[in-house]
């Protein structure tokens, strides 16, 4: 079949469908129109209805309820694992990018939150059909993109002044972050292992959500030669000389030791085995470029220079 | 055996397929109504029916609300690409297996899903790096389309690869089938290597199929792609019943060998490359149900072509209701669902057979 008949037989279908969903989304409209005037039931009562809010997106999560608006929520993906109450409280949606539309649209929700990113896409453009208020909101691994995103969830659920001040204060942390980097004479090297499996090491390499904390807690990223997270071999490891290792907490707490990591070839010569500096953090605190981030580089901070004695920030994000 | 004992084997037998269409239709279709009737969103058997009549009747005063939507333009499309999807996957199968004479063969093996597989991974790795933006600003097309072009075009290859001086050669098919694949996979293979995070876990999901992306628009593609496959069976089954016997006694026969051979491949390239482009990788339809088919009516081709198109529908509109149903208000990828159903079944078919040949 050739491409033009293909286009062909999707505008011949598509256009008396959506004609039909038109009218019919304008008769509810109108159905709604008529209930909201009609004497029994006020406007009123239907403008205080409760938000029913399904979020894609673990980063929206956290802002909604470090705003302690989490009684809108009624859905949320399975990245939102921060506040760790989110999970048990909430139904669970799926993963971000594999989301049911039926499944959402079955939570009744009013709005539904997108992070960049979130889909499949087919089942996104079912959402937008179905009438659903969508707010989509941009990721961003930056300290203004941060700022940024949680100005915008507040934006979009209407609790832009609590959203707004968090936002100020998670600046302000970032700003004290950076005088704080401005304090160290020599840069260390870090190195951020995804993972360690058969010997095999995954790392974090340049535009990865760990490049961009390490950059924020002032250290250098060795494996910034290699885009996103990918396999990196013993000798370039060898090579690129860190001074430290960063992993992430097993939440089964079988974390990679030192002594295991540094009897490894690859890792036995380099700067880091010399004091077996190896360092387990957190991973969603650690990644999850949201308003506890500043801390969490802060944190990153005082583990790679332990000698500088990091004070802790002034300001702690809270609304 | 008398002749008049095998005359009435042959009315038994043919009144059995006959009863088993009736049978396995019916099933079919109590399926299909279980599956439009439930789904995340509870709507009483009463008002999905009191829909899908307003939509019949074109009466609009009834259809309004989310319920309408639902079911009209997310459970309805649904149910029909999975009924589309199953049926062509499972008489690609048959087909498959008919004409390469051997009972593993299955609709991959023509190079159709490893090319479209590629395509996919190219769609979603090099879209985002040429096309400069998410998944989400391509346009709705790019990925089915260019899945469907990739499986076609790797068919083609192979055809003319195993076609010399007008003869098709199924052993060089089979053969260059597995080459094609490895290569399609190796290519994969580099660009999973150079995608990112997000990259991909598109590629993941993608590869573990799913109905969740049906949409009329969607349907109105890939109906007239698989619908002729469907309705052209009964032009194969003759042909697929005497190549049983071998392809130089068919051609005696009577049989036009190359055209059978030539028409097949082509409408199981359409039609798997049609299915793969709008609902990922489902395995297992495609080899599990034409098995179970012959295991229960024989081998005829008559028979088992129809019934393969009814059983794969039946598997796959079932299988969609455990996968929306089971982790609501999540979903289950489908592949996930019929390989699991399906890898089982396919053991012990495994072992059944090995205990018939080795006695």
């Amino acid at each position: 079949m050739s491409g033009s008949r293909l286009i062909t037989a999707h505008r011949g279908f598509r256009q008396p469908n959506r004609r039909e969903l038109t009218a019919a989304l304008g008769l509810s409209a109108l159905g709604l129109g008529g209930l909201a005037l009609s004497p029994a039931l006020p406007g009123a009562a239907l403008a205080q209805t409760p938000d029913r809010i399904v979020i894609a997106g673990g980063v929206i999560t956290e802002v909604i309820y470090a705003l302690g608006l989490q009684d809108r929520i009624v859905g949320i993906d399975s990245t939102s694992q921060f506040p760790p109450e989110a999970l048990k409280q909430k139904a669970n949606v799926g993963y971000v990018r594999a989301l049911s539309a039926e499944g959402v649209l079955s939570l009744k929700p009013t709005m539904i939150m997108l992070i960049d990113g979130a889909g499949p896409p087919d089942a996104v453009s079912l959402l937008i059909e179905s009438g659903v208020k969508i707010a989509r909101i941009a990721d961003g691994l930056s300290p203004d993109g941060v700022t940024a995103k949680i100005a915008a969830i507040g934006a979009a659920i209407g609790a832009g002044a609590p959203a707004e001040r968090l936002a100020a204060q998670t600046k302000a942390g970032f700003d004290e972050l950076a005088t704080l980097r401005s304090g160290i004479a020599k840069k260390k090297r870090i190195l951020f292992l995804l993972s360690l499996q058969n010997g095999r090491a995954l790392v974090g390499g340049r535009n990865s959500s760990a490049d961009g904390i390490i950059a924020l807690a002032g250290g250098i990223n060795v494996a910034d030669a290699i885009e996103g997270y990918k396999p990196m071999t013993d000798e370039a490891i060898a090579a690129a000389a860190p001074d430290m290792v960063l992993m992430m907490r097993n939440s089964s707490a079988h974390n990679v030791t030192p002594d295991e990591l540094f009897a490894m070839p690859a890792f036995s010569q380099v700067p880091a085995a010399g004091n077996k500096r190896l360092v387990h953090m957190d991973g969603l605190y650690l990644l999850g470029f949201g308003p506890r981030t500043p801390m969490a580089a802060r944190d990153l901070m005082a583990a790679i220079y332990p000698e500088a004695a990091i004070p802790p920030l002034k300001t702690a994000a809270a609304p | 055996m008398s002749s008049s004992s095998l005359t009435t084997l042959i009315a038994g037998r043919r009144r059995a397929g006959l009863l088993a269409v009736i049978g396995l239709a019916l099933a079919c279709l109590f399926l299909t109504i279980v599956a439009i009737g439930q789904g995340a969103i509870s709507i009483p058997p009463g008002r999905v029916a009191e829909i899908l009549m307003a939509r019949l009747t074109g009466d609009t005063s009834l259809l309004e609300g989310r319920d309408v939507l639902v079911v009209l333009n997310i459970r309805l499309p649904r149910v029909l690409l999975g009924l589309l999807v199953g049926a062509g996957l499972a008489v690609s199968g048959a087909l498959m297996q008919g004409l390469f004479r051997n009972p593993l063969a299955d609709p991959g093996l023509v190079g159709v899903s490893s090319g479209a597989g590629l395509a996919a991974a190219a769609t979603i790795v090099l879209g985002d790096r040429f096309l400069a933006g998410t998944m989400m600003k391509l346009p709705f097309a790019a990925l089915p389309f260019g899945a469907f072009c990739g499986g076609l075009i790797t068919t083609l290859a192979l055809y003319l690869i195993s076609t010399r001086g007008g003869r098709t050669s199924v052993a060089t098919m089979l053969l260059a089938g597995v080459a094609l694949g490895a290569m399609a996979g190796a290519l994969t293979g580099q660009l999973s290597f150079i995608s990112d995070d997000r990259q991909l876990r598109d590629l993941t999901f993608w590869s573990l199929g799913s109905l969740g992306g049906a949409s009329w628009t969607k349907l109105s593609v890939v109906a007239p792609i698989i619908l002729p496959l469907l309705l052209l069976m009964p032009l194969l089954a003759r042909g697929l019943n005497g190549l049983m016997l071998g392809e130089a006694e068919a051609y005696h026969l009577g049989i036009p060998v190359q055209r059978i051979k030539a028409l097949a491949i082509l409408l199981v390239a359409l039609a798997v490359g049609a299915s793969v482009a709008s609902a990922g990788m489902v395995g297992f339809v495609g080899i599990v149900v034409p098995h179970l088919i012959r295991l229960s009516v024989g081998p005829d081709h008559r028979l088992l072509l129809p019934l393969s198109a009814l059983g794969g529908a039946m598997l796959l509109v079932g299988a969609d209701i455990v996968a929306r149903l089971v982790v609501v208000p999540a979903e289950l990828p489908i592949g996930i669902v019929t390989a699991t159903i399906g890898a089982p079944f396919f053991l012990w078919l495994l072992l059944r057979r090995a205990s018939l040949i080795d006695v």
